[in-house]
């Protein structure tokens, strides 16, 4: 009796309950859902990577892809950049 | 006199856009407000019945827009309340017999005699949704706190900037603090957060909005309803007085006080 009651008025249930698995996933359709609501932004984004990244490192520029995925409990934006060469003499 | 045009959408449907879109107007008008309701889901029209208006109509906003019929004809007035009156949606047309250029005429010459026009928007994101917003100054997005309701908010507070519409509130409707309290809902933090737009308020989930629309009443009318002081909050809100956000357990007082009773108990 006691412990249905101490259940019934226990307050600390949330750390397992459905929320957090809705927030989640929430966070991740709408992280895609932005995105194709705006194609130009992924674009860009890659335009500007290849910019940054061939002043270090040789690369293979139409094999670039960049997707994003869900981690842990975050969003990741994950890049796959083969790489051909690396610069000499930079540092 | 200038009103404010302001359109209730929300993507999703079923999640209280006509609720709130009825119970808004009627607590604006007991604040002393002219408003008009327009009902623009055509088709599918239920502000009528909502309202309780349902055997008043005889014309509709097709008739006005295609140009046969006086607008004061059209509008039906609620004598229950000074100052309120519904333009109620078409039945029998299609959502095409409206376009936005004439729906931003309407509204532009509705709100020269009000000072509050409610649009009751049809779900969706078609042409109805695009004729709800097409004449409104601001927008209440209406979401329940559940993942498909908030993905199509989300989605709607983009159109809806898309198309130069910057001053969009959100409503959070039929809350369960019980669930929120264990767990299995998400709470008005974590929307806010996750939609980051601007919170008008919160309703919570309540059976009087089921009795009320059974008796076409809306619940602000029942001074005992929460969800009813909830929309009367709100109401306030829209009408520029600061209101606070009611603690989302205030209806949960007992619970607490028998969980601490109890655990001095066990002790
Ligand atoms: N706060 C609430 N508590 C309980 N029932 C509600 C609440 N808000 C809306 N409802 C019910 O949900 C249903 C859908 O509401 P409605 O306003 O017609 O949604 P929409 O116009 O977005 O399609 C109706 O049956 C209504 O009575
Ligand atoms: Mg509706």
């Amino acid at each position: 009796m006691l412990r249905f009651l101490n259940r019934l008025f226990s307050r600390d249930r949330d750390k397992g309950g459905s929320k957090n698995v809705a927030m989640e996933r929430l966070k991740l359709v709408l992280v895609h859902d932005r995105v194709n609501a705006c194609p130009q932004l992924l674009e860009a984004l890659k335009e500007d990577l290849i910019r940054v990244i061939r002043e270090y490192i040789e690369i293979d520029e139409t094999a670039l892809d960049i997707t994003f995925d869900s981690m842990e409990n975050t969003v990741a934006l994950v890049a796959n950049i083969p790489v051909l060469k690396i610069k000499k003499g930079l540092v | 006199m200038k009103g404010k045009v302001i359109v209730i959408t929300s993507g999703k449907g079923g999640v209280g856009k006509t609720t709130t879109t009825a119970n808004l107007g009627t607590a604006l008008t007991m604040l002393g407000r002219r408003v008009v309701m327009v009902d623009t889901d055509i088709g599918l029209r239920n502000l009528d019945v909502v309202m309780g208006l349902e055997n008043r109509i005889v014309f509709d906003i097709v008739d006005v827009v295609t140009g046969g019929t006086k607008l004061k004809q059209a509008l039906i007035k609620d004598k229950r309340f000074e100052g309120l009156y519904l333009l109620p949606a078409a039945q029998t047309k299609e959502k095409t017999a409206v376009s936005p250029h004439q729906m931003k005429t309407l509204c532009n010459e509705l709100k020269k005699e009000f000072d509050f026009v409610l649009v009751d928007c049809p779900a969706g994101i078609e042409q109805g949704f695009k004729n709800a917003i097409s004449g409104a100054d601001e927008a209440i997005v209406v979401a329940v706190p559940e993942v498909s309701s908030v993905r199509d908010a989300d989605g709607i507070v983009g159109l809806l900037e898309a198309a130069g519409l910057n001053k969009n509130q959100l409503i959070i409707n039929r809350i369960r603090p019980r669930m929120v309290k264990r767990g299995d809902m998400m709470d008005i933090e974590d929307m806010i957060d996750i939609l980051s737009v601007d919170l008008l308020g919160v309703v919570p989930e309540d059976e009087i909005v089921i009795v009320s629309t059974n008796k076409g009443e809306p619940a602000v009318m029942d001074t005992s309803s929460r969800a009813g002081d909830a929309y009367r909050r709100i109401a306030r809100r829209l009408n520029g007085e600061e209101v606070s956000m009611l603690p989302l357990n205030h209806s949960e007082g007992l619970m607490n006080k028998f969980r601490r009773m109890f655990k001095m108990a066990s002790r």
